[in-house]
């Protein structure tokens, strides 16, 4: 657990930051960045960020490494089958629930 | 474009939203009080950013300067979506209501108002904003007060929505475009290596994320920079 005072920082900062990453170029910018390096830069960084975020902490982040490791399993096989965000998220959650649940009651 | 256009076109993404930001409020359960982790998406809104800062906050060795840094790169996405924004908005949306607005810039709302034909006009994109919101705090609000609630082992299927739909934003892409397949595969192995290489592992786990993300889309933009009608996507 974190201080208060830990939090209030913690927050002013990441919320700041994110602000002020939209507010400045939709305030200032009226161009393109004309780059074709860092646009495509930051094409990317949305996808790789959160692959990086989702493998390995997934596998960490339910009861068991089994339940962990299906679920991205049956959330990669269920996007590829065309389900949505919701749906996806939907599979992922059934799939732990079911593994731990099953794996608590053995 | 009135206001009521707007709050209409912004149901489904509030639906999303709440159904999405429960399971943030669950993983947040874990570390803060309900009304702590329900401010974070009051001021936030954003669901990569807002993870990532959860984990850098739970890592008792995170620092304030990794979060700005890694809170910088995970939404440095929003600044190129302003940059587009502001080509398509009305000429009477000006900076102060600019200022006032601009934490309306997510993936979703962001893609729904530049889809559409007439210039962006305040009041729409001001109504476009308030259900996406609504659902993203109240859905916070209740996953956090679920999840203090509900015993671990559904705290922890549910909080794998979160997981599951970030999946669902990156497969489709690395389906569709190649490139952006192997700039992903860089990034999950560099991310292995974090975890499981022991002269790595010192590493905190913001800065992991932000060196892998890095690492992975300057190689894809050296290798495979993107045709404009590629950005869109």
């Amino acid at each position: 657990m974190i201080t208060v005072h830990d939090y209030c920082l913690f927050l002013l900062v990441m919320a700041g930051v994110t602000y002020l990453l939209r507010a400045v170029p939709f305030v200032l910018l009226k161009g393109k960045i004309k780059s074709r390096f860092w646009r495509s830069f930051l094409a990317y960084v949305p996808y790789t960020v959160l692959a990086a975020m989702t493998v390995p902490a997934i596998f960490y982040s339910t009861d068991s490494k089994l339940s962990g490791v299906c679920a991205l399993a049956a959330a990669v096989i269920a996007s590829l089958l065309g389900r949505g965000l919701v749906g996806v998220a939907v599979i992922a959650c059934i799939t732990v629930l079911g593994i731990d649940g099953l794996t608590l009651l053995l | 474009m009135t206001f009521s256009d707007g709050v209409k076109g912004g149901l489904p993404i509030g639906l999303g939203y709440f159904a999405v930001s429960f399971s943030f409020g669950i993983a947040g359960s874990k570390l803060l009080s309900w009304p702590l982790v329900t401010f974070i998406s009051m001021t936030n809104l954003t669901s990569a950013g807002q993870f990532a800062g959860l984990q850098i906050m739970a890592d008792a060795a995170g620092t304030f300067i990794e979060m700005a840094i890694a809170t910088f790169f995970i939404n440095l996405r929003y600044s190129l979506m302003a940059i587009s924004l502001s080509q398509k908005v009305a000429p009477n949306f000006g900076t102060f209501k600019r200022l006032l607005l601009a934490t309306g810039i997510t993936d979703e709302i962001y893609a729904l108002a530049v889809s559409q034909t007439e210039p962006v006009t305040a009041r729409y994109f001001a109504g476009l904003m308030v259900l996406p919101y609504i659902g993203w705090s109240s859905g916070t609000l209740c996953g956090a007060v679920c999840g203090e609630i509900l015993p671990a082992v559904v705290t922890n299927a549910l909080g794998v929505a979160l997981y599951g739909m970030f999946v669902a934003i990156v497969v489709p892409q690395m389906k569709a475009h190649r490139p952006t397949l192997i700039a992903v595969l860089i990034a999950v192995v560099c991310s292995f290596a974090f975890k499981f290489v022991p002269a790595l592992s010192g590493v905190t786990v913001g800065f992991a994320i932000i060196i892998c993300a890095l690492v992975a889309s300057l190689i894809g933009a050296a290798l495979f920079p993107v045709k404009d009608e590629e950005e869109s996507a």
